[in-house]
């Protein structure tokens, strides 16, 4: 560009704001087809990454149905936020549900899911997201210990209210040294998360069947050309 | 067209003459928090690469059709496309690569990298040699960050590559290396402060690694000259 005559019609104004259009034009489009094309794969792969998490806090043998298609949302006026169930199903009976509940730790917000089962046993919890220090509280990821497995089989009949605490408070649950808040945060929101539930598990347990979408006619013709 | 000496050139200029990270010190926001460990550091250097060497080829083609006036907003505008087209093909086909970069995809647009780039040489260039510029410094960038990554990782959690399988494919594995059992760890490589020494270190190596290089070549040069004499 240096050196060369500048034809004169690029420097008028047109000229700009014509290439500037044209070219928010073009990345419009190829915003657009790029968006069209990967929507598809891109829900794929988030309902792939649910079902992972779904599988550890309740596993797949106990239902035949597809949790993440069948959900019941529920106010929780505590939290003022909506809760989602994912209802497991066997034989058209509700057997288990998982749902995401949310502790406050040291640094933040800590999401979790857990599953109950029907009987209102944890079947599982794991921590989906969270920004407690690491080499401290993080030993909460199952990757870092089993310390989220101690939730494993509990109600809350099992322990009782006082026992629904960390070991320094006068409960049955260990803390970590050096980091107590962070497993503190964690029981009393798996605690709220299991009151919740038992508020709530007539309605979950009873929940309807979702209606059936009408079955899908295929032409009689092609089954000829198999 | 360029020689093949010319495309060396280009490539030694991106690998470690004009090092985007250690010479040119661009990008060092995404550099320090995203090199936890090496293959962090390796994904966004990919991730960063793959944005590069399209943007540096796109606009290359518009070269002459773009005026001094507006290339600014005309840059900015088909860097932050690309990267968002980027960013949705990752979600949507390299999806364990979006898990463990985030956030830091559509960070890329900040990336000073890029649109230095596109100034400094896409934008006088023809196609071909700005796309191999953009490789060059894209794996320039990968090569930084995955070797800041490596050594925070090791000091950090005595690990090497760990979630190389998650980032790469499962026949990766065997990159997945404990190199110090039962580690309790330096924090300090895990955070900020880390980055920024280990950075550091980095960068005065390279600067004591350029000088002794130029210190043989003159006294090379010296006893030529002596001999001539």
């Amino acid at each position: 560009m240096k050196g060369e005559k500048i034809p004169s019609y690029r420097q008028r104004l047109g000229y700009h704001s014509g290439l500037l259009g044209g070219i928010g034009m073009l990345a419009s489009m190829a915003l657009v087809i790029t968006d069209v094309e990967t929507r598809d794969y891109i829900a794929e792969a988030k309902a792939a990454e649910q079902r992972v998490f779904l599988n550890q806090v309740m596993p797949s043998s106990l239902y035949d149905n597809d949790p993440l298609k069948e959900t019941l949302t529920l106010a929780d006026p505590e939290t003022k936020k909506d809760v989602l169930f994912y209802v497991a199903r066997k034989e058209k009976q509700v057997v288990a549900t998982a749902y995401k509940v949310f502790g406050y730790g040291y640094s933040g917000e800590i999401a979790l899911i857990m599953g109950i089962d029907r009987d209102g046993k944890v079947l599982g919890v794991r921590v989906l997201s969270h920004k407690e220090t690491p080499g401290l509280g993080d030993k909460i990821e199952v990757s870092k210990g089993k310390w989220i497995f101690s939730f494993d089989g509990k109600s809350s009949q099992t322990p009782d209210n006082a026992g629904w605490r960390v070991k320094k408070d006068g409960g049955i649950f260990d803390q970590f040294t050096g980091a107590t808040i962070t497993p503190r945060a964690i029981v009393k929101a798996v605690k709220q998360g299991l009151d919740f539930f038992n508020v709530h598990k007539t309605e979950i347990m009873n929940k309807s069947l979702p209606a059936e979408p009408p079955p899908v006619k295929t032409s009689e013709s092609d089954k000829s050309h198999t | 067209m360029m020689s093949l000496h010319e495309y060396k050139v280009l490539a030694r200029d991106g690998l470690w003459d004009n090092n985007p990270v250690l010479a040119q010190r661009l990008a060092l926001c995404p550099a320090l928090a995203i090199t936890t460990t090496a293959t962090n550091g390796l994904g966004m250097g990919i991730a960063t690469t793959m944005v590069l060497v399209i943007t540096n080829a796109v606009i290359s083609i518009f070269r002459n059709v773009v005026t001094p006036e507006v290339r600014i907003p005309v840059f900015i505008l088909l860097i932050a496309t690309i990267v968002t087209v980027v960013d949705l093909m990752i979600n949507a086909f390299l999806h364990s690569l979006y898990t463990v970069l985030g956030l830091f995809i559509p960070l890329i647009v900040t990336n000073c990298v890029i649109l230095g780039r596109a100034e400094a040489f896409a934008s006088r260039n023809e196609v071909l040699p700005s796309a191999v510029d953009g490789l060059m410094m894209g794996v320039g960038f990968t090569a930084a960050l995955t070797v800041i990554g490596a050594i925070r990782e090791i000091i950090g959690s005595g690990t090497l590559f760990a979630n190389a399988s998650s980032l790469l494919g499962s026949a990766f594995s065997f990159l997945e290396l404990v190199l110090i059992p039962d580690y309790k760890g330096y924090l300090i490589m895990m955070l900020p402060p880390g980055g920024f020494i280990v950075m550091g270190f980095l960068m005065a190596a390279k600067q004591v690694l350029e000088q002794r290089a130029a210190k043989k070549a003159q006294e090379i040069q010296q006893t030529a000259l002596m001999q001539q004499t």
